[in-house]
């Protein structure tokens, strides 16, 4: 990082000659923007990552996984999605980091030491599926804006921590209380000090949840820098937007928490469903809570050619935000037909569930396998991508791999 | 006669030296017109040599702004009118990558200007804003992709399976 500061002033000098007199309005332009050119730090290294995850965006940092990478039952960190609002904090200062509880449902705010948090608390480990709400973004059409995520931006770790409402409890929250907002250490990418690059949260009620996490560590170690060491907030099911990273103050707010990305479009979808391309005006938008039911092809890999008579052993995972799938099924006919598959209890609660099954086919040809989980709603994916909304959030759409037998 | 034998020889003395003058005169202006062409004297040097150091050259100046193929390889821009505003209005705060992965119509791209001023720092692009939406609604505009895209499968690959 240090490195890093020494050769953007270096190279900053050098560059102001170089583009400075093309930048029109330069003058407006904030001395410390960091031109795009010198972030030129190789990612697979700086976050140790699978050379086949896919970077969409480099700044900020905004990575997804491909279907065969998230094959694990327990999600790794070189294959776990990276979806950052800002830009990663840099000199985090452990042994000072301060966890702040605050807001207008506390009679009186209070500090706690990251020593303090693991002290006091009894710790609990959960794996949590997190999934942005994005995550299948690129299918809508007309197309929506932002990162086009794909299928990889979900994940499935262990994370270990103490329970959110242990920490509410030991505060005593005012009966007022009906949603908490974070607020963390990253910066705009602005670097506009004044501005927070998100700071979301959650109804009182999940923030209770007994798998609602102050998390320190991630599948057994230090939570990375990239998935919000020292100190996240994990919301299982949700979208990932409430599992705050670098987390160093909690809101408790007697509204629905108004911090920035909950207004206007940000994470919410229309309140009632509209054509594809409706104009949305924000007062009809309504906040993502729960993640829709869906499921994902992690074996094989799609493009996978077997030999006539064979048969293909397929696996994968399914989720369904706050509840547990029900059933899986696959197809090999586009629909027409599903088959059961194998389907795995979830290891606790908000965790993914793994299925399988054997798949054999009648003749030789193209095939596609498509998978489809049903929730304990009876609720299950569809085929094509679901209702249009301005941002792109919730395609659950039935995942599908390519197969041919020759 | 020993005099005009004398004359002679130095006559013919200053005629040899005009010659060698001229000589002189005449290789310096070859070699001056040489060196305007050639001014590293490549020619004479060892070829391959010469090749690499030219081609280095030719890279370290030109690599700022290179286009290849259509593509402005610095930033992965697409090169059309005003691909340069475009640059170096929209690769300050965030990676070329959040605009080219996105496809607008000319409304939409003129709304997300909008609110990067309004929400994001985003300062008055004055004149430019018109080449810089321009070049967005014509090089990523929206395509219809439908409810439902075909599966693109580029990698086939053999999977040993057991046999039934």
């Amino acid at each position: 990082m240090k490195r890093r500061n020494f050769v953007k002033k270096a190279t900053l000098t050098t560059m102001a000659g170089i583009i400075g007199a093309d930048i029109v309005f330069g003058a407006n332009m904030p001395l410390n923007y960091n031109p795009m050119a010198l972030q030129d730090a190789d990612p697979f290294q700086l976050f140790g990552l699978d050379k086949e995850m896919v970077v969409l965006n480099d700044k900020p940092w905004n990575i997804e996984a491909k279907a065969h990478l998230l094959d694990e039952k327990i999600t790794s960190n070189k294959n776990m999605f990276i979806r950052n609002n800002g830009l990663i904090p840099e000199n985090i200062d452990v042994d000072n980091w301060v966890l702040t509880i605050d807001g207008e449902s506390v009679s009186e705010s209070k500090t706690y030491s990251l020593k303090d948090l693991k002290s006091k608390f009894k710790q609990y480990t959960y794996q949590l599926t997190v999934e942005c709400g994005g995550n299948g973004r690129s299918e809508f059409n007309p197309p929506a804006k932002g990162n086009q995520w794909t299928i990889g931006a979900v994940s499935c770790a262990n994370w270990t921590g103490v329970r959110l409402q242990d920490v509410l409890n030991d505060i005593g929250i005012k009966s007022d209380a009906v949603y908490i907002g974070y607020h963390a250490a990253d910066t705009h990418i602005s670097r506009d000090p004044n501005k927070e690059p998100i700071s979301r949260g959650v109804p009182i009620a999940k923030a209770m949840q007994e798998e609602t996490l102050l998390a320190f560590k991630m599948n057994g170690e230090d939570i990375p820098v990239s998935h919000g060491y020292p100190l996240r907030l994990v919301c299982g099911g949700w979208p990932a937007s409430t599992s705050g990273k670098w987390v160093n103050r909690i809101s408790i707010r007697n509204i629905v928490h108004d911090g920035t990305k909950m207004m206007g479009t940000a994470y919410r979808v229309p309140c009632n469903a509209v054509a594809p391309g409706d104009v949305v005006k924000d007062e009809d938008m309504c906040i993502i809570e729960s993640m829709p039911v869906k499921s994902l092809l992690t074996y094989p890999k799609s493009g996978a050619m077997i030999k006539d008579g064979n048969t293909l052993n397929i696996r994968g995972h399914a989720w369904a935000g706050e509840l547990a799938v029900e059933k899986m099924e696959y197809s090999i006919d586009f629909g027409a037909t599903w088959k059961v598959c194998t389907l795995d209890k979830p290891v606790n609660r908000l965790a993914w569930q793994h299925f399988s099954a054997s798949v054999s086919f009648p003749k030789k040809g193209y095939y596609e396998i498509w998978a489809k989980a049903t929730d304990a709603n009876g609720v299950g994916q569809p085929m094509l991508v679901p209702g249009w909304n301005p941002k792109g959030y919730l395609n659950n759409a039935c995942h599908r791999i390519a197969v041919k037998v020759n | 006669m020993a005099g005009d034998n004398e004359f002679k020889a130095q006559a013919k003395q200053v005629y040899r030296m005009l010659v060698v003058v001229w000589c002189i005169v005449l290789l310096g202006a070859v070699f001056a017109a040489y060196v305007l062409v050639d001014p590293s004297l490549s020619a004479f040097k060892d070829k391959s040599e010469t090749e690499l150091s030219v081609v280095r050259d030719e890279v370290t100046e030109d690599d700022w702004d290179k286009v290849e193929n259509g593509i402005h390889l610095r930033t992965g821009f697409v090169e059309g009118e005003g691909l340069l505003t475009v640059v170096n209005n929209c690769t300050s705060c965030h990676s070329a990558k959040l605009v080219t992965q996105n496809r607008m119509s000319k409304e939409r791209w003129v709304a997300t200007i909008r609110w990067m001023q309004e929400t994001q720092n985003l300062w008055d692009l004055g004149e430019n804003e018109e080449v810089i939406v321009n070049y967005l609604a014509k090089n990523y505009a929206p395509t219809t992709v439908g409810r439902r895209e075909n599966l693109q499968t580029t990698a086939w690959y053999d999977l040993q399976v057991n046999a039934n």
